[in-house]
């Protein structure tokens, strides 16, 4: 696809790229393939190499890159009769939170995600995918129509926090969450948690109790972003690097620590280089989840929703 | 004042990090009034003119509401591992250490049985003097067994918290004490145990998105600040003025999140009150 937006570390990638674009397109006159074949094989080899040894904080990059899929993406390329619910019943529809039936193959799901937007006038439009209260309370109200459906909930999370706003706390941030955690931790259909992009701290946990916790391989999930952990510890925004690093907010950190229960492969390069295959792949993905978790009985998947995060903490007694 | 001379050395004003150090005279933040330690004890920590609420811990808590001679902390000894190997300015490991020894206490909670006016409660009840009462494994752990322990012994349990929210050193683990704790009321909810939450100042971040909201009564101390994003990260993010009151407890109880404000006065009083109604 296109590339509008470059990260530093992507461009010996992407110029090679072009590169052997400008030689196919050359093909017609010339006979290049001898030069294609050779770029091709350094290009592979330098994707390896930056993609094997990526900082924590260029995963943090990747997990915002402008042109990464988000929820309704990834809604649209794996499933099909999608119809979405609007509003929470209480103030609002708050458009930060998407979420409706659909089918994934021939599985009816719940599906609900946080919206991110691609411009300046749908990032308006979303908040920048940072839920008021409203988002959560709407979220609840569509698990509840699973719970009672008897359909298993699929959660897509995607965002930079909660929305810090005077009407957002007026209206109760803090127990919109809590509440949403309390009755996610209890609701009796399975649900199935991916984080698909940014997994920014009670914003994201607030959509993110399930009984399969998935992680799309460059993603970020914490208690804080690198930057707020960086003023605050700090006391300056130039330690956001060394916060990544310390966070342990990777893919791979969260399934060391058994936070997460699967990463989900992205393309070479990053779920935004290619929407398609990123959404085929979580897809699969969700296949086999749904399959494992519906064999599972009812009291047994939440016995076992309870003490899987129950049992997460270190300490000595 | 010739006495105000004389022991200037020991008068002490209320300081962000502790509110009431160990000296004889205490100097009321909000209305300069100043007043003898035991003075002040002996008005359940509040200013004796303007009732202004100074910030206390557990022990100050525990021996407003629990009957003398009734209490059993429990699960004193548990400490964080720092999981994460994390550092900033100093390695947590060091930090978790050094203020062990600084504040006599070994996480930001601490968890009892007791009596209230003959009652049983299984009472947990935070330190801001710990880490800004950070929770993190320990405090998640913690409520947990608490919660476990009043589901056993079939009798209220009573949450305290004081909080700026989740222990960052901890990342995502910290983040997953809300999980925990809030999954775990919900067993105690499915049980018909009640759960009385008294926020105090401040709960905010971690604690108020779990836990401390989730109270079949919500309950707070008078002017305590209690939200998900502090005043500050509010202002920063959305370059408002705030309104007057914002993010108090009695801007709670008007948006209708709290159920009612108590002063620490009657605090004992009420909750025994309440205990007494729903038994
Ligand atoms: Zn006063």
């Amino acid at each position: 696809m296109a590339v509008n937006t470059m990260l530093e570390f992507e461009r010996p990638v992407i110029e090679m790229e072009q590169k052997i674009d400008e030689l196919r397109k050359m093909s017609d006159t010339l006979d290049l393939s001898n030069e294609i074949s050779k770029l091709e094989a350094r290009l592979k080899e330098a994707r390896k190499k930056i993609f094997s040894s990526l900082t924590p904080w260029q995963i943090v990059q990747l997990a915002r890159h402008p042109e990464r899929p988000y929820t309704l993406d990834y809604i649209y390329l794996m499933t099909e009769n999608f119809i979405e619910l609007h509003g929470d019943r209480y103030y609002g529809d708050d458009k930060a939170v998407v979420g409706g039936f659909a089918s994934i193959d021939d599985q009816t799901v719940m599906i609900i995600g946080q919206q991110k937007g691609r411009d300046t006038k749908s990032n308006l439009y979303r908040n920048f995918g940072m839920p008021n209260p409203e988002g959560y309370r709407k979220a609840l109200r569509l698990m509840k129509l699973a719970e009672k459906f008897n359909k298993p909930v699929i959660t897509l999370i995607d965002t930079p926090g909660a929305f810090p706003g005077i009407e957002a706390e007026e209206r109760g941030q803090a127990e919109a969450i809590a509440k949403n955690i309390f009755e996610m931790s209890r609701l009796q259909v399975p649900i199935i948690v991916v984080i698909i992009g940014e997994g920014a701290s009670g914003g994201a946990l607030g959509m993110g109790v399930g009984d399969r916790i998935l992680m799309l391989q460059y993603c970020w999930y914490s208690v804080i972003s690198p930057e707020s952990c960086s003023q605050i510890l700090w006391r300056s925004w130039d330690f956001k690097e060394q916060a990544a690093e310390a966070l342990k907010l990777t893919s791979q950190d969260m399934l060391d620590l058994k936070i997460v229960d699967r990463i989900v492969e992205e393309p070479e390069g990053g779920a935004h280089r290619d929407h398609n295959q990123a959404a085929q792949l979580l897809k699969a993905a969700l296949l086999e989840e749904i399959e494992i978790v519906s064999k599972i009985k009812k009291d047994k998947l939440l016995d076992n929703r309870v003490k899987k995060f129950g049992e997460m903490g270190y300490f000595k007694d | 004042m010739a006495w105000f001379k004389r022991n200037k050395e020991n008068i002490q004003t209320e300081t962000p990090k502790q509110d009431v150090p160990d000296g004889m005279w205490i100097k009321c933040p909000e209305c300069s009034e100043l007043m003898h330690r035991k003075q002040w004890e002996a008005n359940s920590y509040l200013c004796i003119k303007c009732d202004h609420h100074f910030r206390i811990g557990s022990s100050e808590y525990f021996k407003l509401i629990i009957d003398e001679d009734t209490l059993k902390e429990f699960d004193k000894k548990m400490k964080s591992v720092d999981p994460l190997h994390f550092t900033d300015t100093k390695p947590y490991a060091k930090r978790i250490d050094d203020t062990i020894k600084k504040t006599d206490l070994h996480d930001a909670i601490r968890t009892a049985t007791g009596e209230i006016n003959g009652k049983d409660v299984v009472i947990a009840c935070m330190d801001f003097d710990f880490i800004g009462g950070s929770m993190g494994s320990v405090v998640g752990e913690k409520i947990s067994r608490a919660i476990d322990k009043a589901i056993k012994n079939k009798c209220p349990l009573i949450i305290i918290s004081s909080s700026g929210g989740a222990r960052m050193m901890e990342g995502a683990i910290s983040l997953m004490q809300l999980a925990k704790t809030s999954a775990k009321l919900a067993k105690l909810d499915e049980e018909k145990i009640p759960y009385i939450s008294l926020l105090t100042n401040p709960t905010t971040g971690g604690a108020s998105a779990s836990y401390a909201m989730l109270g079949d009564f919500n309950i707070a101390e008078p002017k305590a600040l209690i939200a998900f994003a502090g005043p500050r990260v509010v202002k920063q993010a959305t370059g408002k003025e705030l309104p007057k009151g914002f993010q108090k407890s009695e801007f709670l109880l008007e948006h209708g999140f709290i159920d009612f404000i108590v002063n620490r006065k009657d605090l004992k009083q009420k909750l025994s009150q309440l205990l007494g109604l729903i038994s």
